[in-house]
């Protein structure tokens, strides 16, 4: 049977828990990434993405990309990865975004499409943004893959990020995979129980009364964990263990990510 | 000694929904005690409210000689001592596991009740090991299995070591090693201080895990005695949908009579 929208974007997300597990995996293995402390690895990156949004010159965002690609190298995170699942991605939003200022930007002129001219000011602009995007996100999900989820919330709590909005982070990554796998339930049920084909206004109908039930679902079992959490002390200021400690090599990459950070700002004015 | 929860006359509602009507019983320090009714009789509520999680629209609950009420609760001193005493594993353990890993989750009950660090450590590594869930320590509960799950529930409670241990429906959706290892767990417990009431309709195993029984029906209690006195009062089970009719033939003669289902036996 043919899925409709919903049931593809549900299933979509459960193969984002398929890949979920698969990050904690790289998360596991040895590599450059990954002996660091994962506040040095959130605070380098972090750096390096600012770096990147304020390099204004090509090669400087080129020489970031290139060294992206060396940090996935040495973390052993596959190149195969990066492209299927960030670069392509990417490419894909930020090239219809970029497309415009192909003609869009005042300049001298390299080719003309009917009433379009392609300007070489144009390619470039559009051609910065495209790299400085890919470079910007491949930082980001070097740190999703080679940290495990819950060292990234302990680093963003070592980072002093409120207590409260880490709280919330945990439990909607626990809980979002939870109900979609309860909604990727609920389809296959429905499916089991349909035969043939829905006409349109039907199936807009069973969607809209899925997403009712599910949503009440939601809302129950939010109180149910309240209740939970309150049954085991809580009383609205959530403790938790932050036993992170820093060694000389984490201190050595924290100056590696600092100098390249600063070195790229300088040079990409 | 005076008992240690007393309700008197209790009625509780969801929105409309009578859920407890006029309920009263009283609960001895060190008692095991099994709730046993059909789907819908209260169980679940009965437990909530003795874990003070909602309260009383009439009737009082007395903890210890101390009124639960949400008043009482709001009082950081008696709402601490009062979790560090009591803790209620839910019927479903995904409820219960809201942290990223294995670890905090365990962690999560001492750290709210502010234990020092390294008393943290130790108790939640003790704990782990206990429950024979070492190895799932830092393992996230989205890859845990129904059974996995149900022994880092019954983990997270069990690590701040409390005095009265609520139980909703613990052996459900068990496999039966899983089911005899809770069982075992709650076995141990018997002669102990620790007053262990545990909420289940199969009757196949409160002779293994309480003394007393209280059978719900309808928001109130229908019965109160021994496991044994219990299993034998058919008509009780069979009015509290506890058991139903079962009908087969000998030879040619067809009969009917109380039919109780049980994976480790079957009661005829």
């Amino acid at each position: 049977m043919k899925r409709g929208f919903l049931e593809a974007t549900t299933m979509g997300f459960a193969r984002a828990l398929t890949r979920a597990m698969l990050s904690e995996q790289i998360a596991r293995q040895r590599g450059l990434l990954q002996s660091l402390d994962p506040r040095v690895r959130l605070f380098g990156l972090f750096l390096l993405v600012l770096a990147v949004t304020l390099s204004r010159k090509m090669t400087v965002v080129a020489a970031l990309f290139a060294l992206a690609l060396a940090i996935a190298l040495l973390s052993r995170v596959r190149i195969a990865t990066l492209a299927t699942r960030v670069w392509l991605v990417v490419l894909a939003f930020t090239g219809v975004i970029a497309f415009p200022a192909i003609f869009v930007t005042p300049g001298h002129p390299v080719a003309v499409l009917g009433p379009l001219t392609i300007t070489e000011q144009g390619l470039r602009t559009a051609a910065l943004l495209i790299l400085r995007v890919e470079a910007a996100v491949t930082f980001t999900t070097l740190l999703v893959l080679c940290t495990q989820w819950t060292h990234v919330l302990k680093a963003l709590r070592a980072l002093r990020l409120p207590k409260e909005a880490i709280t919330m982070l945990a439990m909607t990554h626990r809980y979002v995979f939870l109900l979609v796998e309860t909604a990727s339930q609920m389809f296959e049920s429905r499916r089991s129980r349909t035969v043939g084909l829905l006409k349109p206004a039907e199936q807009r109908h069973m969607a809209a009364r899925t997403a009712g039930v599910l949503l009440s679902k939601s809302v129950s079992l939010s109180n149910e964990v309240y209740l939970a959490m309150q049954s085991r002390g809580f009383r609205g200021d959530v403790q938790v263990l932050s036993d992170f400690r820093l060694t000389m090599w984490d201190y050595c990459g924290l100056l590696l990510f600092l100098l390249a950070g600063a070195i790229a700002v300088w040079m990409g004015r | 000694m005076p008992p240690l929860f007393e309700l008197r006359d209790v009625c509780f509602n969801y929105d409309d929904i009578p859920a407890l009507r006029g309920l009263s019983l009283a609960i001895a320090q060190g008692e095991r005690v099994a709730l046993v009714g059909a789907n819908g009789s209260g169980k679940s509520t009965l437990l909530r409210l003795l874990d003070a999680l909602c309260f009383a629209s009439q009737g009082s609950v007395n903890f210890d000689g101390h009124p639960l009420t949400a008043e009482y609760l709001a009082d950081d001193q008696f709402a601490f001592a009062f979790r560090r005493r009591v803790a209620l594993v839910f019927q479903n353990p995904d409820v219960q596991l809201f942290n990223p890993t294995v670890f905090d989750e365990v962690a999560f009950a001492p750290l709210q009740l502010q234990w020092p660090k390294e008393q943290v450590l130790a108790r939640v590594s003790a704990t782990l090991e206990l429950m024979g869930i070492a190895h799932l320590r830092d393992r996230p509960p989205y890859r845990l299995s129904g059974g996995e799950k149900k022994r880092v529930a019954l983990a997270s409670v069990l690590v701040i070591d409390p005095d009265v241990l609520l139980l909703d429906e613990p052996t459900a959706t068990l496999d039966p090693r899983s089911q005899s290892h809770v069982i075992d767990l709650i076995q141990e417990w018997k002669g102990s201080s620790k007053t262990v009431i545990t909420a289940t309709h199969q009757l196949e195993i409160v002779e293994d895990i309480a003394d007393r029984v209280l059978v719900l029906e309808a928001g109130t209690v229908a019965a109160s005695g021994t496991p044994a006195e219990i299993l034998a009062n058919h008509d009780l089970l069979l009015r509290a949908n506890l058991v139903h009719a079962h009908r087969h033939s000998h030879g040619g003669v067809v009969h009917s009579h109380p039919h109780i289902h049980s994976h480790s036996k079957h009661e005829h």
